[in-house]
């Protein structure tokens, strides 16, 4: 049979960011996929050795624009260990508060560019309807409406009044029941089901061996989720790694909208068990010596930060590795056998965020 | 046809969107929008200027002036935390889109004349 080579990206109606494939098509199936990254190379690993290990926190929320709260805090996290600081109760609490809500907005974010993948518009604004309130808190609470900048290292810069958070837990209110209106067109609805029910299929076998992180390896049945390492205030609160077993589209999707709501409680929980003391940061002295991993899980999977100092104030070594680029694999194994009519959408259930995997 | 009754019920919902430029959203305070500088108060230490990420600010002691370049600044407010005379401050509001690159210079006051509050000149430069 004769083979077609068919570019997929780097500007493609689905894509929000620049990836391109190289689709190999033998009639309407994809017999091969390769895939090409370093449209948005920026460097930002490099800026360690100009930028003091202070500033690099500001640096590093500048890798992903939709989970900057996890990045800084993953650098944070990192640069405290090193240095043997602990940081106030607090400020593990309304760090767990704005990455959850980070949760929230980005998965919000990528129902929308799902919904618009096959091709449902209408979906797709009631989702982005939904997030702009998400967007409302950041932007009231952190003074920012995406990246937020309230991580420092040895704790948060800004604190949440009673007001607000009196203010958010209302909204929150209202986010939920605008996603239980939207749970029945997602789980039911005939053209959703017809274009993601068992496209894509992921066996839990396969994940585990490709190394899929995030909601790509829970939707296969992997129960696996940085967060029960037990970082910032997770081990306080009441929750599962949420699983789904069918291991294609509609289960990852479905994986996504529990966390979503499950990350509404984790919210509500923190708020209840936010211990009422004043401080939200202790002083930093010194500089960071030695080499730490630390790992926290963003919405696309975990995400690890290697960082290594040497006394200095600027670290030798600051090594990420987002879980975009770990859940590529597994994408070109599921993308082989496909129709070129679901590529957008399985693609699109990765999540792809490539100014993660590129930095 | 799921989503069916949301269609419907969104045609008795509020609009979610405003005409903008008519209608403004009112800014929620504590928001790091515009930076400004009250340079009456500013002592040129040179905090904000070691502090900044984006080394958007450059400060010149001997003749006393600031010079900041708002297309660099990423608006984390470093510089307005740790300013020790806080006379670095957020306007609640958004810098306005611009057509040009402009970096703003302020200048102080000589040192020598003792330093009066009210003595503020601002100037805005433009280069390519």
């Amino acid at each position: 049979m004769v083979s077609t080579v068919i570019p997929f990206g780097p500007q493609h109606p689905v894509l929000p960011e620049p990836v391109h494939f190289k689709l190999k098509i033998e009639d309407e199936k994809v017999v091969d996929a390769i895939p090409a990254v370093g449209f948005v190379h920026r460097g930002l690993e490099c800026l360690v050795a100009k930028k003091d290990f202070v500033q690099m926190t500001q640096v590093v929320e500048r890798v992903c624009g939709i989970c900057s709260a996890m990045h800084g805090m993953c650098y944070c996290m990192g640069i405290e260990e090193m240095m043997g600081i602990e940081i106030p109760k607090k400020a593990a609490f309304l760090r767990t508060v704005w990455t959850e809500l980070h949760r929230i907005h980005s998965h919000l974010l990528w129902f929308g560019l799902y919904a618009d993948a096959f091709g449902f518009e209408s979906l797709f604004m009631q989702f982005w309807k939904i997030r702009e309130k998400i967007m409302d808190i950041n932007e009231a609470t952190a003074g920012s409406r995406v990246i937020i900048s309230v991580n420092v290292i040895g704790g948060v810069k800004r604190d949440i009044s009673p007001e607000h958070r009196q203010w958010i837990l209302s909204t929150l209110d209202e986010v939920e029941e605008a996603l239980r209106d939207l749970e029945k067109v997602v789980y039911e609805d005939y053209t959703i089901r017809k274009r993601t029910v068992g496209i894509g299929v992921l066996s839990k076998e396969k994940a585990y061996e490709l190394g899929a992180s995030g909601p790509m390896a829970r939707g296969s049945g992997i129960d696996i989720d940085a967060r029960s390492l037990g970082y910032a205030a997770f081990p306080d609160l009441d929750w599962e790694p949420i699983v789904e077993y069918g291991g294609d589209c509609f289960a990852r999707a479905k994986v996504r909208f529990r966390e979503m709501l499950q990350s509404i409680g984790l919210v509500r929980q923190a708020f209840q068990k936010m211990p009422r003391d004043e401080e939200i940061a202790v002083k930093v002295t010194g500089r960071p010596e030695g080499e730490v991993i630390t790992r926290v899980e963003q919405p696309r999977g975990e995400c690890l930060y290697y960082l290594k100092g040497n006394g200095s104030k600027n670290l030798d070594r600051c090594r990420i590795r987002t879980p975009s680029f770990a859940n590529f694999p597994p994408i070109m194994s599921m993308l082989i056998g496909c129709r070129l009519a679901d590529v957008p959408v399985i693609i699109l259930s990765m999540d792809p965020c490539i100014s993660c995997t590129e930095r | 046809m799921k989503m069916l009754p949301e269609i419907i019920k969104n045609l008795f919902r509020k609009k979610a969107t405003r005409n903008y430029p008519a209608v403004k959203r009112v800014p929620f305070p504590n928001v790091r929008g515009e930076l400004v500088n009250d340079i009456s108060q500013c002592i040129f230490c040179k905090i904000c200027e070691t502090k900044c990420p984006a080394n958007c600010i450059e400060i010149d002691k001997d003749k006393r002036t600031w010079t900041y370049d708002p297309m660099e600044c990423v608006y984390c407010g470093i510089c307005s935390e740790s300013c020790p005379k806080k006379c670095l401050s957020h306007k609640p509001e958004y810098r306005p889109p611009m057509t040009k690159r402009q970096v703003i210079t302020l200048r102080g006051k000589p040192l020598p004349p003792k330093p009066a509050p009210e003595e503020k000149k601002s100037d805005t430069d433009t280069s390519s």
